[in-house]
């Protein structure tokens, strides 16, 4: 796991990723830290991070487009297959690499609430709460993009792809203020998602019963909750996707809340990720 | 050394290997042979875990690929056949990962860099960039991965394509000096390229093993009759009254005169000492007067083997062609012993008057 994770970190500061993703997210809290603590003369960090979030947007799939599509495009993931560690060590290993690039510009910024601390009053714990929950919420993002950078062989489209999911989970919040509150709105919705995702199982398993099978068996239920009670699906939708949205767990550090609960999702979200990662390699080898 | 068992791979529903079995003792040089598209890629990446098998499995020294892959993999080098580097390295860099990536550390990886690094002659390169490097010599850095960390068995999956010919008389050597120390597996349509380094020789066609055998040992058991063709300007009862006599001719066929007045004249002959049954030919032609104005000789080849072999479970015409195509490829490795060595064979023939014409032609 080792040798995979020195590998993927000489490989990103060779191709100058680790460069360019580390200047950028400096060069843009640096202009939020100018215009909120040195300008506006606020006292609080937080507040810059807050609206840098954004940023990941554009810099994680930077980072993340070549870990995976990259060794597919030039068939050294046969090398990577037919070495003696295992498809979870590859992948840890490469993660590790690039939560590494992104810990270098972090340990950068993480002297900024010092430095302010020399020439005014900082209240440092909200301000290192926010920044944990910063480097959480990029480590979690990182997962996103390196289970995308997976899926294909081609770096743009990991790339693509990767900033229109982020874009959408940025949005989330605002967007679920849009969709359907009523209860036959979100039995609509969960019945084409029960149907994507039986496709998503045959696609993957090739089965196609089983397909059919989780298919109906989640139409079934959601029939039954709703001849039971309606209720429980009014305003469902918007909830869920408010609850899924990575960054609005996010503000509750900046609002100065340090959110135990955000930390064990922003975990269990990056696990997930690694996960499908491992499974998407181990894919291709029955393929 | 290696056991396969049964080992079946469908891609979607098209069968790439289908129930093959085979065990591979230790040392020596084993070669896969087979038309483009018969399955030794998919035979090869199953037995290093590249590609799970659909079912069967792979024992590789005791340890199962897909139950045990870390401990059967450490005791496997494999360069695919596009060689897996990173091209933005040096030789040096790369080699350094994948040692560790095999568990060496500290001296005992430089030491083992150094010692395949010498092997493979990569030395002057070592510092390049590997993007710069010749194919030829990417080859070889691909090898020389292969070779780290000493594993018993080394698969290499058309290590020659694409190098020119001294290139490809370099890594042949290469092979053959692994083949002292280790055991060697390695993938070719070439057959000459086989017959010349391996120990043994694995035919594969449309996924199956259709022969597993010595060189030799392949040439004996299935050698087709030999060949001989005669031409003379005699009446052609004459001809067929004087070969009468001769034993151990099992296939006689006259073309009729051309406009020179001369006549050719096919024999098949069961024989292996095809010069005793030439001697008798000669002989009952000067016996009966007539003119031998000319006679050749053709002996059965491994290529001929090869052709009826592949071509068995191959009725598709291109298939055949293809197959032709890479026996003529190795025309030139192939010993002159016999004046004449045309390849054509029955089998060739009975494929298409175009294949046919185009062995001949050689």
């Amino acid at each position: 796991m080792m040798a995979v994770c020195r590998h993927e970190l000489k490989s990103c500061f060779h191709t100058l990723t680790a460069w360019v993703f580390g200047a950028f997210l400096l060069v843009f809290v640096g202009i939020w830290a100018m215009r909120y603590n040195i300008q506006a003369a606020m006292s609080s960090f937080e507040y810059v991070l807050g609206n840098s979030t954004v940023l990941f947007a554009v810099l994680i799939p930077l980072l993340t487009m070549r870990s995976i599509a990259e060794e597919r495009k030039q068939k050294t993931d046969q090398l990577l297959y037919s070495l003696p560690i295992s498809t979870t060590e590859v992948v840890l290993g490469k993660y590790l690499a690039l939560l590494a690039v992104f810990l270098v510009p972090l340990a950068v910024i993480a002297l900024y609430p010092l430095i302010f601390a020399q020439y005014g009053e900082v209240y440092l714990p909200t301000s290192y709460g926010s920044l944990f929950a910063f480097f959480l919420l990029g480590a979690s993002l990182i997962a996103v993009g390196v289970f995308l950078s997976s899926l294909t062989e081609n770096q743009g489209m990991a790339a693509g792809i990767g900033v229109a999911v982020i874009l959408l989970n940025y949005y989330s919040v605002s967007l679920s203020e849009y969709v359907s509150q009523s209860a036959t709105g979100t039995v609509a919705v969960l019945v084409v998602l029960a149907v994507l995702l039986g496709l998503l199982v045959r696609q993957l398993t090739r089965n196609g019963n089983l397909a059919y099978g989780v298919s109906f068996v989640l139409i079934a239920v959601i029939t039954v909750v709703l001849w039971r009670d309606s209720t429980l699906f009014e305003g469902l939708l918007p909830r869920v996707m408010a609850q899924l949205s990575l960054f609005e767990r996010f503000y509750t550090f900046v609002n100065g809340i340090f959110d135990l609960t955000a930390v064990v999702y922003y975990l269990t979200v990056t696990a997930f990720f690694l996960f499908l990662t491992v499974q998407s390699l181990e894919k291709r080898r029955y393929n | 050394m290696i056991q396969a068992e049964h080992l079946t791979k469908y891609y979607g529903d098209i069968p790439a290997v289908v129930d093959l079995s085979f065990t591979i003792g230790e040392g020596h040089v084993y070669g896969f042979l087979g038309p483009n598209g018969a399955g030794k890629s998919t035979t090869m990446n199953l037995m290093t875990g590249c590609l799970s098998a659909t079912e069967g499995r792979v024992l590789i020294d005791g340890k199962d690929i897909f139950e045990n892959p870390k401990e059967a993999k450490r005791r496997i080098g494999y360069l695919p056949e596009q060689p897996p580097l990173y091209l933005g390295e040096t030789p040096e860099e790369y080699l350094k990962f994948v040692g560790e990536a095999k568990g060496l550390r500290g001296t005992a990886l430089r030491d083992d860099i150094e010692r395949v690094i010498q092997e493979t002659g990569i030395a002057e390169m070592r510092r390049r960039r590997i993007s710069a490097l010749s194919k030829g010599y990417k080859q070889r850095v691909g090898i020389a991965q292969a070779l780290l960390g000493n594993p018993r068995v080394i698969i290499l999956d058309e290590p020659t394509v694409g190098l020119d010919p001294i290139q490809i008389i370099g890594i042949r050597d290469l092979i053959r000096d692994l083949g002292r120390s280790h055991t060697v597996i390695f993938s070719s349509h070439i057959l000459s390229e086989v017959q010349t380094i391996c120990d043994e020789i694995l035919i594969i066609a449309h996924g199956k093993l259709v022969a597993f055998d010595t060189p030799e040992g392949l040439e004996k058991k299935l050698l087709s009759p030999g060949q001989i063709t005669l031409v003379t300007d005699a009446d052609p009862e004459a001809v067929q009254a004087a070969l009468a006599e001769i034993s151990h001719i099992n296939g006689m066929d006259i073309q009729p005169q051309d406009e020179d007045n001369l006549i050719t004249v096919q024999l098949n002959t069961d024989q292996e000492d095809i010069h005793g049954v030439s001697r008798q030919v000669f002989q009952a032609f000067a016996g009966a007067g007539i003119d031998l104005l000319e006679m050749s000789l053709k002996k059965a080849s491994l290529e001929d083997i090869f052709l009826e072999l592949t071509e068995d479970s191959a009725p598709e015409e291109a298939e055949a062609g293809e197959a032709v195509g890479a026996a003529e490829a190795a025309e030139g490795g192939q010993p002159a012993e016999i004046a004449a060595t045309s390849t054509s064979t029955e089998t060739a023939e009975e494929a298409g008057a175009e294949t046919g014409e185009e062995e001949n032609a050689v």
